[in-house]
């Protein structure tokens, strides 16, 4: 197949180590309630950007913050880098799709970037300069002093990311990051958040619950089915990068892949 | 007619009836004095000192109480919100603690420390932990969950947890739970001061009763008036946390 001769542009093969390995996982809130999660199962490589794809109610949340630790497998085996996750660390950052509230109404910019180097950078100056850098690498350098609520929706998105990033975490869990922002703040932030993981190679996990931006962003997408939440299929995008909001969203390639999910997510 | 000016003219209006009942010979009580001569007993006891040292002495208690009372409330109320397992399990206890009035505890408090600061402000900080403590509780528990797993995420210990997100995230609400023990702190002082203890600004008051003192009586109570009103204000400034901007929500 066409699809097939690009293979060569995903940024990691088969080789890469595994950094996530969720084994038959379940999740069950309750002693008798419904199972969320049933029998998932997949590994995220080193360096892929994987996306997960579902509809409303079908535990895209929750898989995402047990993959963070922040809750655990009610059956099956999560292993991060070998290890079973068994509680949140600063090597797995998670980007909140309320940024609103996970940001520090009484902390500036550059405190509340701050907040994730000040155990491990105690020399001041030298934490100042690196909030810096980030602030500006997220272009936020004119608004370093400005406290949260005096931000657009993008803005406060992008001083969560660029917290996340001065953690220097091994993999970033991304909560429909971009589920509450405007399309054209949207799109921005997919293209910097693309550059962002094509430099520094990080491993990414983004849900989301628009089919166009699992495909637009990921190297992977998994569609998850609702009641419970369980894989319904796992596509390979080898659409080339870097890629365009325009040219990429033309493609056939993308065109029949929004195809396949679109029948996909309506199937059931 | 500004607004300084309407609010004065009750208060004026009524002083200067007072004066003229009182010195017309209208009005003779022993228990009523009138505003001059309360203003010089007041200046009196300005002058010589009297009424700053008790006014040092009371304010003494009543601070460091207030301090110890406020520390022990902040830390046990951010103990319970942030673990609700201990919060079911001391609940009943510091219910019934608190249900002892702090003024019963005066006896227990001269057992113990014999007259003097430590006696005063223990029972003072007694008094000043529930209301902070409560607060406290119920301000943690408020706290928005999302910066919880913030703190999670970024492996925060306890400590670093608490300086870092919660007390601030808190501050506001802990704040007033301070300005109401502040009021009770005062209260407490000076009723320890008239029941127990000679010293402070209650005893003066019971001194000057004693003697048949009204001027110096009313000047006294005045005079805690104003302190009260400017510990208040006081507090007041320190309400946003580090100086920042207001948090609009």
């Amino acid at each position: 197949m066409t699809i097939a001769s690009t293979k060569a542009y995903a940024p990691s093969g088969a080789s890469a180590p595994v950094t996530v390995s969720l084994r038959h996982v379940g999740v069950t809130f309750g002693a008798m309630g419904r199972p969320v999660l049933e029998d998932i199962s997949f590994d995220v490589r080193e360096g892929e950007f994987l996306s997960i794809v579902g509809p409303s109610g079908c535990g895209k949340t929750t898989l995402l913050r047990m993959l963070a630790g922040l809750l655990r497998p009610t059956v099956g085996e999560a292993l991060f880098e070998g290890l079973p996750i068994i509680a949140p660390s600063r090597q797995r950052a998670i980007v909140f799709q309320d940024y609103t509230n996970a940001l520090l109404p009484w902390r500036t910019v550059a405190g509340n970037v701050a907040l994730a180097l000040e155990k491990t950078m105690p020399v001041k100056a030298q934490r100042d300069a690196r909030v810096a850098e980030l602030v500006a690498k997220m272009g936020l350098s004119h608004a370093a002093d400005r406290f949260p609520t005096q931000l657009s929706g993008g803005m406060q998105q992008r001083v969560q990311i660029a917290r996340c990033l001065s953690q220097e975490p091994r993999i970033m869990l991304m909560d429909e990051p971009f589920g509450a922002l405007d399309a054209m703040t949207r799109q921005t932030l997919q293209d910097e958040l693309m550059a962002l993981a094509a430099e520094r190679r990080t491993t990414t996990v983004f849900i989301t619950h628009d089919l166009e931006e699992a495909i637009y962003l990921g190297d992977r997408v998994i569609v998850l089915a609702a009641n419970p939440g369980r894989i319904a299929e796992t596509i390979e995008v080898e659409l080339p990068r870097p890629r365009n909001q325009l040219t990429t969203r033309e493609d056939p390639r993308f065109l029949a892949h929004r195809h396949h999910l679109f029948g996909l997510l309506q199937g059931h | 007619m500004g607004p300084l000016l309407r609010g004065a003219l009750i208060p004026v209006l009524f002083l200067s009836l007072w004066e003229l009942a009182a010195k017309t010979g209208w009005l003779v009580f022993e228990s009523l004095s009138w505003p001059s001569a309360i203003f010089l007993a007041g200046l009196g006891a300005l002058l010589d000192g009297s009424i700053l040292l008790s006014t040092w002495q009371t304010c003494q208690a009543a601070l460091l109480g207030l301090v110890i009372g406020a520390s022990v409330g902040v830390l046990l109320g951010s103990v319970l919100g942030l673990w609700s397992l201990v919060a079911r399990m001391a609940g009943p206890t510091f219910d019934a603690l608190r249900a002892i009035p702090a003024v019963a505890l005066m006896p227990l408090g001269l057992l113990m420390f014999g007259w003097g600061l430590s006696m005063e402000a223990t029972v003072v900080a007694y008094a000043c932990t529930w209301p902070v403590l409560i607060a406290t509780w119920s301000a943690v528990r408020g706290v928005e969950p999302r910066l919880l797993e913030v703190a999670d995420v970024l492996e925060m210990r306890f400590g670093e947890r608490l300086h870092r997100i919660v007390l601030p995230a808190a501050f506001v609400r802990i704040n007033i739970g301070i300005r109401i023990a502040l009021g009770v702190a005062l209260v407490v002082a000076v009723t320890v001061e008239i029941a127990v203890n000679p010293r402070g600004l209650g005893y003066s008051l019971v001194l000057a009763q004693q003697s048949l003192k009204a001027d110096l009586m009313y000047a006294q109570l005045l005079w805690l008036a104003l302190i009260g009103y400017l510990l208040n204000a006081i507090l007041k400034t320190v309400e946003t946390p580090g100086g920042g901007a207001r948090r609009s929500a």
